[in-house]
């Protein structure tokens, strides 16, 4: 299994996502059709839209969780439609996901440790890792940026709800991600823990670019640069979050009206 | 939900090695066993115990830390029994005669083979299809040994096999033969639970919990899958080895439907979420085998397992060690209002 060849950011152009006509039907639904959108190294996009718009199928056509029926993706230049998700992932992508795919029986440690060791080569090993291992203490590092270090040695399926989305956040920025999807961080969170993610967010290094799908416009408006509505399975409008907030075709379809 | 005590299955330290205070008198209990047994208790109880532990071990591996209950780990283990009958000496004559530091590491290298190659075919199934084709691999290994007689010699197998003479010492005999189990046993009991934390074992748990988060993590989760097969199958030919050692002999019998279903009792009984319930589930099941078929009849004998197996299950999912985890936390519970 060859490693990928990491090429910096220079040299790979200004994108870090290319969707090209990318289209996935359930049946006889088209829960995504003909998506084409562009999203620069280091950009941070925010992805809108009413339930059933097509986001998490545009989260799982990117990261291969699911096969797309047409069109195709680019990760930094590279044409990964038909790589495997493991192959995307260990190229920097990332993801969190809308309802929280974490491992009930590990500790929260184990965990955040496998989602660094997972992207090298060592993933494999039979060894134990020493006290004073590298990705050991990178996993501490980043339990703490999650605020979650005070909870290293509890099990997953004992955490509370905000917690595992704590985790969810955690596995995502574990290994050294160039991009990464964030699929409603907020859902179900306090508003304490709402500012939290907000906070974690903005602190992000600056060449990780991410999507994030949220509902919650305020604080969507506050961590993206540019916006993206979707609309039964399209793309409906691009632009900074200051026109789609002031766009009457949005403010009918998305906010009824009401919101603004 | 039922869990075993959290102290068994997932360490409090989790990355230390060093044993519990339990699994160090159990082991001193075991080395001084011979010294107040009978040859007859070392021997057919206690060997016997140890080996089908060390089978069990395989399948406890598999299904315990990566949710794939694979019913040909016996398999394996009878096929690196067969290897040892064929490249060694045999009373049919057929053998190889090959010296057992030559036979031992490819007997156990054939299990491996097989187990991985099991794994290939059966890491896309889950749940009951694992069960079903892993069962329908055991069958076609069974068939293939009954009926080929140029290299398995058919239904009678072989006989003859004895383990060797080495440094002055016939592990044939009861004690010595006991003595080696243990080490093996205790090798792989221990390799098992230093992998269970090493990333490679961690990685396997969390397959088991979530395959589709691992794929997302950059794990390619069949190939780690197949690679916990090859893992199992080495312990389930040391087990193999030991085992044709112990009877001295190896037929198509020995790995029919019913042996592989003990093997599954076996670990289920004992407790499919720690290594030890491997052991504590095949002395449990030796002792039962030893004896109750003088008082209940060989007739008798798979009823009265299957209900001793029917009421674990239903009072314990998690075997003799979950009642055990029960226990003390309902003692830890009734020494809590003195505190
Ligand atoms: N695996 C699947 N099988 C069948 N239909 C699916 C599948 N995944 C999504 N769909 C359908 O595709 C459509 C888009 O779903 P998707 O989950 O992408 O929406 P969403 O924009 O993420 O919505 P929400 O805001 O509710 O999360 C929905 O009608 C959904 O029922
Ligand atoms: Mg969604």
């Amino acid at each position: 299994m060859a490693e990928p060849v990491r090429t910096t950011l220079g040299d790979t152009g200004a994108y870090a996502l290319e969707l090209a006509g990318v289209g996935r039907r359930f049946g006889a639904l088209a829960a995504l059709s003909d998506v084409t959108m562009s999203v620069r190294a280091g950009e941070r996009r925010a992805v809108l839209g009413s339930n059933g718009a097509g986001k998490t199928t545009l989260f799982n056509m990117i990261t291969g969780d699911i096969a797309l029926s047409a069109g195709s993706i680019r990760f930094f230049g590279e044409d990964i439609t038909r790589f495997p998700t493991y192959e995307r992932i260990r190229r920097g992508l990332r993801r969190t996901y809308q309802i929280s795919q974490l491992f009930g029986r590990l500790s929260v440690r184990d965990s955040v440790f496998l989602a660094c060791r997972g992207v090298s080569r060592r993933r494999f090993s039979f060894v134990r890792p020493r006290p004073d291992d590298a990705t050991l203490e990178q996993a501490g590092r980043i339990m703490s940026a999650v605020r979650l270090e005070g909870r290293a040695e509890a099990l997953v399926a004992e955490l509370s709800h905000g917690e595992q989305r704590q985790l969810e956040l955690a596995l995502a920025l574990a290994g050294a991600p160039r991009f990464i999807l964030f699929d409603e961080p907020a859902a179900g969170l306090s508003p304490h823990e709402r500012r939290e993610l907000v906070g974690i967010l903005t602190a992000l290094p600056a060449h990780i670019g991410y999507i994030i799908i949220e509902h919650d416009l305020d604080i969507a408006l506050r961590v993206a640069q540019r916006v993206t509505m979707m609309h039964n399975g399209r793309i409906l409008k691009e632009g900074t979050p200051e026109e789609i907030e002031s766009d009457p075709e949005v403010q009918e379809i998305y906010l009824g009206g009401g919101h603004g | 939900m039922s869990t075993l005590d959290p102290a068994a299955a997932a360490p409090a330290r989790p990355w230390s090695i060093a044993g519990s205070p339990l699994t160090w008198a159990a082991l001193a209990l075991l080395l001084v066993y011979p010294f107040v047994a009978s040859p007859f208790f070392i021997y057919q109880v206690g060997g016997y115990a140890l080996v089908l532990g060390i089978i069990a071990l395989s399948l406890m591996f598999l299904a315990g830390y990566g949710g794939m209950v694979s019913l040909s780990q016996m398999s394996a283990a009878g096929l690196a029994g067969y290897m040892v009958a064929i490249l060694g000496s045999n009373s049919v004559g057929t053998g190889f005669d090959w010296p057992w530091w030559v036979v031992v590491p490819m007997a156990v290298l054939v299990g491996a083979l097989f187990s991985t190659g099991t794994g290939l075919l059966a890491v896309r199934t889950a749940g009951i299809y694992t069960i079903m084709i892993t069962l329908a691999i055991g069958m076609a290994l069974f068939l293939l040994t009954q009926q080929n007689y140029a290299i398995f010699n058919g239904h009678s197998g072989f006989a003859g096999i004895a383990a060797p003479v080495v440094l002055g010492v016939d592990w044939h005999q009861p004690v010595p033969f006991y003595y080696l189990a243990l080490f093996v046993a205790a090798a792989c009991y221990a390799a098992v639970l230093y992998v269970a934390r090493a990333p490679f074992g961690l990685a396997l748990q969390a397959i088991r919990d979530n395959p589709r988060r691992m794929h997302a993590l950059g794990f390619h989760v069949l190939a780690h899958r197949v690679a916990a097969y090859a893992f199992a199958g080495v312990i389930a030919g040391l087990g193999g080895v030991l085992l044709v050692w112990f009877n001295g002999r190896i037929s198509p019998g020995t790995i029919g439907v019913d042996r592989m279903i003990d093997i599954l009792v076996i670990a289920i009984v004992g407790g499919i979420r720690h290594p030890a319930g491997a052991f504590l589930g095949a002395i449990f099941f030796v002792i039962l085998e030893t004896f109750a078929i003088d008082i209940v009849g060989a007739e008798r004998f798979n009823t009265m397992i299957g209900m001793l197996f029917l009421v674990v299950v239903v009072f314990s999912p998690d075997g003799l060690l979950g009642l055990w985890g029960k226990a003390r936390r309902s003692l830890q519970r009734q020494e809590l209002p003195n505190n």
